[in-house]
């Protein structure tokens, strides 16, 4: 079970408001959620559900969320309450030390 | 996942900030997404396969740039200092194309071929007349843009051949400003000067860092040191990205005028070899100000290397003379990327070895109209010629296809120009191959000399065989009172080894 991602592929939350735009994407399907409930297609009529225990960490907008191991990157365009997953396992924040302006 | 998006996460992260034009009465967030939107609409309806921009930076570039992306075909500045000849041919292959353009221009675009000229005035008009329902829809009826699809086309400065187009798909020009630009991580008091042009790749490359970080973008419309001087103090300019070129006169401007720039804390140089002379009075003049030393190309999205503000400043109270020499390094390769030195026969070299510069990542596109030049495992070949010390610290010294092959020994015009520069009396240097029966190709310089200071062929020779070896020794030392430079900061060689070279092969004196 699981979503056939794409980079580019924009995604919606069916428990939240969040927004993701898949940046890098492995080959095969993943089970991506968030909240605890299966990432959605941005257009998908889905009767909202409710966020999940454990899945309540919240989203930040201009954060990348990865699991290098999968070769998955997401970038959240739209923050929530709810915890991007993959199955039960959280995904973290993608760390980068920022770097000096060079343009 | 395009250019776009950057936009539509600043509105959604602050849509009441300022993030382009002035302190006061500036475009907000919001507004400049509103904008481009309805830019999208009038791009639909005109038919345009590409959008180009032909004129001065101006506060209509980030809505072309914008409305090009959310409506899905590329967008292409042009260089408008281009000769007719020129311009003709990148006319030619961007067929089918809109073109913004200063008022001014029209007729000369008419005359080169262009079909579909609007000028800046007319687009913004027609994009305000449009019915905001763009904007209260939320873009639903955008195209989705694959990442795959050509965001920008930039035609490369070509100082030594025809103008290539470089494309720059979405996909590396998103990641380049994701991997090292942190999201609204800038107080709104922050502002950005732009004063590269807009079909420099820093020029491009400003808009998305500056806006993604949540600074304000004031444009300079064309490069003039007063006037830099002028908007930075009125607009309390904190951050700017400079070529070389401008630095000196940015520095005497503000002496002229006594003033400190009290408000700009950082500067960014690339495009070209900064004198170290400079860098250190830079440092001198503004303690303040944080420096960084950009490293990039147009087909790797903009920087792949930097030497930070503590670098420059660990290297400018340092007394080791390999520290110290850092000032004229670019720093280290960014996190997101892999650069190597490699040799002839593509094996990688190990410290302190000269080579070309190669270098891997999301960002570098490495690719023209019609023709990727990545290897098959996504290398991309820079024709740079460099090093990396023992710490790391990567140095450019030049292009490849500048490098002077005299006899069977090929030397790099770079080293010599450092050294030439070393010299009290000298301003700039610029180091050429040109013609020679006996060797196939000769050293020759062209120096500008400091005001008021003197310095003949003969001492400066002696200076350089005295430093480097003798074959490294100039020939020839042609005195001028100013090199040639592209407004973008490159020095033109070109120009330089036609002119030395028209007078037929070279008088050697050794």
């Amino acid at each position: 079970m699981g979503i056939q991602l794409k980079a580019g592929l924009r995604l919606r939350s069916a428990t939240d408001a969040c927004e993701v735009v898949v940046v890098k994407a492995p080959a095969e399907p993943v089970d991506l959620r968030c909240g605890g409930h299966a990432f959605l297609p941005t257009d998908a009529e889905a009767a909202p559900q409710n966020i999940e225990a454990g899945f309540d960490g919240g989203t930040q907008l201009g954060k990348r969320y990865a699991d290098d191991d999968l070769g998955l990157e997401l970038l959240c365009t739209k923050p929530g309450e709810g915890a991007i997953s993959v199955g039960e396992t959280v995904l973290p924040v993608k760390g980068a030390k920022p770097l000096p302006a060079s343009d | 996942m395009n250019i776009a998006m950057l936009l539509e996460m600043a509105a959604e992260g602050d849509p009441e900030r300022v993030v382009l034009g002035p302190r006061a009465g500036g475009t907000t967030a919001t507004e400049l997404l509103d904008r481009s939107r309805r830019a999208a609409l009038y791009i639909q309806k005109s038919g345009a396969r590409t959008v180009g921009y032909f004129g001065l930076n101006s506060d209509a570039l980030p809505v072309a740039l914008f409305g090009a992306a959310l409506a899905g075909v590329p967008f292409s500045p042009v260089n408008y200092r281009a000769p007719d000849e020129q311009l003709q041919g990148i006319l030619a292959r961007i067929e089918g194309g809109l073109m913004i353009a200063d008022e001014d221009e029209v007729a000369r675009l008419g005359a080169c071929g262009a079909s579909h000229v609007v000028t800046k005035g007319e687009f913004l008009a027609a994009v305000d007349e449009l019915a905001s329902d763009a904007a209260a829809s939320g873009g639903a009826e955008f195209p989705f843009v694959d990442p795959e699809e050509i965001g920008v086309l930039l035609f490369t400065s070509g100082t030594t051949s025809e103008p290539k187009a470089a494309v720059l798909r979405h996909r590396h020009l998103v990641s380049y400003i994701i991997s090292s630009v942190e999201f609204l991580g800038c107080g709104p008091d922050e502002a950005q000067l732009i004063c590269v042009p807009p079909y420099h790749i820093a020029g491009i490359a400003a808009v998305l860092s500056s806006l993604y970080a949540g600074r304000r973008i004031m444009y300079l419309p064309a490069f003039d040191a007063a006037e830099w001087v002028r908007l930075a103090v009125d607009e309390h300019i904190t951050h700017a990205m400079v070529v070389p070129t401008m630095l000196g006169r940015i520095l005497d401007a503000a002496e002229a005028a006594g003033v400190t720039l009290s408000t700009l804390r950082h500067l960014s140089y690339g495009g070209g070899r900064m004198p170290t002379e400079l860098v250190e009075r830079t440092l001198r003049d503004m303690p303040h100000v944080d420096l960084v030393n950009a490293y990039g190309l147009t087909e790797t999205s903009s920087t792949i290397a930097m030497l930070t503000p503590d670098e420059h400043r660990e290297a400018f109270a340092s007394d080791d003379p390999a520290v110290r020499g850092r000032l004229a390094s670019v720093g280290r390769p960014l996190p997101s990327l892999e650069v190597e030195v490699r040799g002839e026969d593509d094996a990688v070299l190990g410290v302190g070895e000269k080579g070309e510069i190669w270098v891997r990542g999301e960002q570098v596109a490495g690719e023209y109209v019609g023709n990727s030049v990545l290897t098959e495992d996504g290398w991309f070949r820079t024709r740079d010629a460099g090093w990396f010390d023992a710490e790391g610290f990567l140095y450019v010294d030049g292009r490849l296809d500048d490098v002077i092959v005299r006899g069977s020994e090929n030397l790099s015009p770079g080293e010599i120009e450092d050294v030439l520069m070393a010299h009290p009396a000298v301003a700039e240097a610029a180091v050429i191959g040109i013609p020679d029966a006996e060797w196939g190709e000769a050293v020759a310089a062209v120096v500008v000399l400091h005001p008021g200071a003197a310095a003949d062929e003969d001492e400066l020779q002696t200076w350089v065989r005295q430093r480097l070896r003798s074959t490294k020794m100039p020939a020839v030392i042609e005195f001028r009172p100013e090199l040639p430079y592209s407004p973008t900061g490159k020095l033109l060689r070109r120009v330089l080894r036609d002119e030395l070279s028209a007078g037929g092969p070279a008088q050697r004196r050794d």
